[in-house]
């Protein structure tokens, strides 16, 4: 590509694939133990810099659990120090007062805590691990160090009945905003999908119960409900566009044009081998399916590719084997009938036992 | 807690949200504003408006601040440019 690409805003930076958690849902690959030889601090320093170079403005630390390394404040200074605006994505398992203050001394500007489910006894059992009592502690603690606070759940068949008294406990523990997401089909949830797909008739009870809130919280709160896309017309705009806005690095340095795409087979793109700007601009990985190119029909000729981009290239691959088609989400794909099937018998067989993720240390 | 209208009357006096950082972005060569999870863009006016929303000047003195600087100044958009942001969350207007 050529200078005229634009900068990307965001770095998500998977810092370790460890996690004392075992969510079935979880995007990290299934293939937990290729990813041991993780990048130092240093190395993340420089990640850090040469995304600040770029024009990057946000960094999310994320996992994993990213506070299952001893590095995180170290890694947030340097990238404060850059003016950086520091997102920690956490399942608040090793936010202790001591580190939560290291981490405020540091600069860090915002923190999200992922709950499983309204209930501790469910989000115990979705988490596989006692969590839930912590989770709330460090959520209290959060605010009262005076960060602003994101309560992340991911929406599935087994919490989504729950949703009202989520959207209470978010309301309790006053955070600022609300991520409902409903679960994305990659890594763990696409071996887990038909236990996790809802069904129709719970999503539109969850709907109307986010309206609500929606009214009633507004200028309080800010709720986002991200929509199940196997029940949507049109897919998301993944990313906001492959290699257009986002980018991703995994524990061990590949640079990613989305945190799902480590199951693609495309060339590698690596910050120990080159620059986060040459990546960027101009590795095959990141230029593959930027613009509109690479567009097979229906999305060449269709009036919202420059809306969705064609989808996501991860669902496209995990759905029909090649990640150039369309998504297959959207009514207008000719595998369309993929999407259909897959939520049709999941409504058959929505009992199906959960795959919890394997548990991996560091 | 002091109220917060969700319009930009003129003697509201409007500041950034408390986690909300205006910054200026030299690979862009534009303002910007950052919150949880969300970047903001600004255009050279809109970083000027936001820079005088300071929680002290009214929205009138910030029209009439602007209006001594720039030529064509419409209230009318700086009013909705105010009121958009507070919708997002980005910029709380106060009444007292």
């Amino acid at each position: 590509m050529t200078d005229a690409t634009p900068p990307p805003f965001g770095l998500l930076a998977e810092l370790t694939y460890a996690c004392p958690l075992r969510c079935p849902y979880c995007s990290n690959p299934l293939d937990l133990d290729g990813h041991r030889a993780e990048l130092s601090t240093a190395e993340w320093c420089r990640v850090v810099a040469e995304a600040a170079e770029l024009g990057v403005l946000q960094l999310h630390l994320s996992g994993g659990e990213p506070l299952q390394r001893r590095d995180v404040a170290e890694i947030v200074r340097a990238a404060t120090g850059r003016g950086l605006y520091t997102n920690l994505i956490t399942s608040a398992l090793g936010l202790s007062r001591r580190r939560a203050e290291e981490l405020r001394a540091a600069g860090l500007d915002h923190v999200q805590i992922s709950v499983q489910a309204d209930d501790p006894a469910v989000s115990d059992g979705i988490a596989g691990i006692t969590s839930y009592a912590r989770k709330v502690a460090a959520a209290r603690l959060v605010k009262e160090l005076g960060w602003p606070l994101t309560l992340n759940v991911v929406l599935h068949r087994r919490n989504l009945d729950g949703i009202a008294g989520i959207l209470a406990l978010a309301e309790e523990l006053d955070a600022d905003r609300l991520e409902l997401a409903n679960t994305q089909y990659y890594g763990w949830a696409w071996r887990n999908r038909t236990a996790l797909l809802p069904t129709r008739a719970q999503l539109d009870r969850a709907e109307a119960a986010v309206r609500a809130a929606h009214a009633r919280l507004k200028g309080r709160m800010e709720i986002i409900y991200v929509l199940p896309d196997y029940y949507s017309r049109y897919p998301k705009p993944c990313m906001g566009g492959w290699g257009r806005r986002q980018l991703t690095v995994t524990p061990t340095g590949d640079a990613l044009p989305c945190p799902a795409a480590h199951e693609l087979p495309l060339p590698r793109a690596s910050v120990r081998a080159a620059s986060l700007a040459a990546i960027w601009r101009d590795s095959p990985l990141f230029e593959r399916f930027r613009g509109t190119d690479w567009m097979p029909d229906p999305c060449r000729s269709c009036d919202r590719r420059e809306t969705d981009f064609g989808g996501c290239r991860c669902q496209a691959f995990l759905l029909t084997g090649d990640a150039s088609r369309t998504d297959p989400v959207c009514h207008l794909s000719p595998d369309h009938h993929l999407v259909a099937d897959a939520v049709r018998a999941a409504g058959e067989d929505g009992e199906a036992a959960l795959i919890p993720r394997r548990r991996a240390a560091r | 807690m002091p109220s917060t209208s969700r319009t930009a009357t003129d003697h509201a006096r409007p500041r950034l949200g408390a986690h909300l950082r205006l910054a200026f972005d030299p690979v862009r060569d534009r303002h910007v504003l950052m919150g949880p999870e969300s970047v903001v863009v600004l255009n050279p006016t809109g970083a000027a408006v936001l820079g005088l929303c300071d929680g002290t000047r009214t929205v009138a003195e910030i029209v009439a601040e602007l209006r001594g600087r720039y030529a064509g100044v419409a209230g009318e958009e700086v009013r909705d440019f105010l009121a958009r942001l507070a919708a997002k969350r980005c910029l709380e207007l106060r009444d007292d």
